[in-house]
């Protein structure tokens, strides 16, 4: 089964059974990602994306109310023929995940070197203290962490949402999965350090040989990561195609309405000032006007 | 730890909370130590001696029998300590387990455990515990048992609903797509961040803990003569109040200082441990 796509979804359905009958989420989505590749699914909030990603990662296949049809492939593996134990251990070995808000994602209480160990230790149970600490050193370091030690013995709130990305990204690619999903990486950081997570998961991905699915509504990030892209719209993918093609020709209105509804913050930047002049560079020096009038 | 100890200590009233709960736990300790009539703890009868208002060889009088209140009282405190331990070491576990799983699993296993609850709930405590001492031979051991299974709910309640709060965290999911089971995640990743809210629940209650036992035994369904213990001191000396105050007042006063010395540093500790949402 070496040729079977890294994740595939055939017609995969969701709904939820409520108090008021059924409501029907995922109207059959199919997708594919095969190793290696980048592929982001795009679409407003609401539109389905993470409960697919919950789907893929088995989170929502035991809960009671929900009602999976279609087909969800993990290298060829059919996840609803397996047992819920089966489809634990796929997690954080076969498929992982990282999330908008790195520093909620880790646990408050220990310290993040122990949480590394236990991601390790869930691959490979005889793994020692040392050893573990060791790769995780060498993980973080991969990360552009320089001094893997301090960050190992801190704890989530003591790092920058930054520095807790990349805890984050080095931790899901601790065991080399098959399939990263990343769920709006960093929406919760700023846009600086998004745009560096974004580069550092590139490169990831691409040294662990890992497929990625990326799910957001930032148009931009996504252009500038994905390979390919699917578009969802109220539980439809309504349209996709390789990245280039699909932002050149956007074929489906939904997909250029979405295009339309891109913020221009990248546009002209700050506007030149119309006045420039000696005091504007002496920044100690208080204006008339500016300050609290107490303040004079 | 050391600096939830300075932080106590820092405010007059938490300090004051300190200083109550010290003196009872090191009495309850050093009971043979510094009480003067240690044998007087036990069926010692002395009517030579009987009914004595405070004096300075008995500071706080002798009972109907002649038997030193002061030195039974802090036996009793003893009693009371090891018995309110012993609940909270069997409830807890018991309530923690129980929120625990029915907040993490829900669907069924939710209904039926918090139902459970509930119903134990629903009976009031005091109630409950006097149906169970009832039936049962009133010993130490049957008395702790009546307690504990009016306390567990309580802990389950609070756990479970800590726990609903907390599997929407982050890092509860995180958990879970990294691979964790559900055993790990509940013991694991849940568990410790409810751990302020126990400990602060846990240390408010070992003063009512004491309470009740007191309760339970002013009512005759307690620890039974001559066992010493602060509710029957209290209940004996209920009939000859107000001539022999003593017999009522000293032991009330022990009880009281113990349950409020418990909540001055529950109190406090529910501020330092950020326990309180």
């Amino acid at each position: 089964m070496t040729d079977a796509p890294t994740l595939l979804l055939r017609d995969l359905r969701l709904a939820f059974r409520g108090y008021t009958g059924v409501t029907e989420v995922l109207h059959g989505i199919s997708l594919h990602i095969r190793a290696g590749e980048r592929v982001a699914l795009v679409g407003e909030s609401g539109s389905g994306k993470s409960v697919t990603a919950r789907i893929v990662l088995g989170l929502l296949q035991d809960q009671r109310g929900a009602r999976i049809t279609g087909q969800v492939r993990v290298e060829g593996r059919d996840l609803a023929a397996m047992s819920r134990r089966a489809r634990v251990a796929l997690r954080g070995r076969r498929m992982s995940m990282i999330f908008q808000d790195p520093t909620s994602a880790l646990n408050p209480v220990y310290r993040i070197g122990t949480q590394f160990t236990e991601v390790l230790r869930r691959a490979d149970p005889a793994i020692t203290e040392r050893a573990a600490r060791a790769r995780a050193a060498a993980l973080l370091d991969e990360v552009a962490i320089h001094d893997p030690a301090r960050v190992l013995d801190a704890y989530a709130f003591q790092l920058s949402g930054g520095m807790n990305q990349r805890v984050m990204i080095a931790m899901a690619l601790a065991n080399n999965p098959a399939l990263l999903i990343a769920d709006e990486p960093g929406t919760a950081l700023d846009v600086t350090v998004q745009a560096q997570t974004l580069g550092l998961m590139r490169r990831m991905v691409a040294d662990h040989g890992a497929a990625v699915l990326f799910i957001s509504h930032n148009l931009g990030v996504v252009r500038e990561f994905a390979d390919r892209v699917y578009v969802i719209y109220k539980g439809r993918i309504v349209e996709h195609g390789p990245t280039a093609a699909l932002f050149d020709t956007p074929r489906h209105a939904y997909t250029r309405a979405l295009m339309a509804a891109v913020p221009r913050i990248t546009g002209g930047g700050i506007p030149d000032l119309p006045e420039r002049d000696d005091a504007f560079a002496a920044p100690m020096e208080l204006h008339p006007g500016v300050a609290e009038p107490e303040a004079t | 730890m050391k600096r939830t100890l300075v932080i106590l200590l820092r405010n007059p009233l938490s300090a004051f909370g300190v200083l109550l709960v010290a003196t009872v736990v090191l009495s309850a300790l050093l009971a043979d130590v510094i009480v003067p009539f240690p044998e007087h703890r036990g069926a010692v009868v002395d009517f030579a001696n009987f009914n004595q208002p405070p004096s300075a060889q008995h500071p706080m009088g002798t009972d109907l029998v002649g038997r030193d209140l002061f030195s039974r009282i802090v036996y009793a405190y003893r009693i009371s300590l090891l018995l309110g331990v012993v609940v909270l070491a069997i409830a807890v576990p018991i309530g923690v387990t129980v929120g625990l799983v029915a907040g993490y699993l829900g669907g069924r296993v939710e209904y039926v455990l918090m139902r459970l609850t509930d119903v134990f709930l629903s009976i009031p405590p005091l109630v409950l515990a006097m149906s169970i001492m009832g039936v049962l031979e009133p010993t130490l051991i049957n008395g702790m048992l009546a307690v504990t299974a009016m306390w567990w709910p309580w802990y389950a309640r609070l756990v479970y609903n800590l726990t609903r709060a907390e599997r929407e965290e982050g890092y509860v999911l995180a958990a879970e797509v990294l691979g964790a089971g559900r055993v790990w995640v509940m013991f694991r990743e849940i568990l410790p961040n409810c751990v302020p809210s126990i400990v602060t629940k846990m240390t408010l209650d070992l003063g009512f803990v004491i309470l009740i036992a007191s309760s339970l035994s002013f009512l005759g369904l307690g620890v039974q003569p001559p066992t010493p213990d602060l509710g029957s001191m209290v209940a004996d000396g209920a009939t000859y109040l107000p001539d022999s105050w003593w017999l009522t007042v000293f032991p009330g006063l022990a009880i009281l200082l113990a349950v409020f010395g418990f909540n001055l540093v529950g109190d406090a500790l529910r501020e330092i441990l950020g326990a309180d949402q």
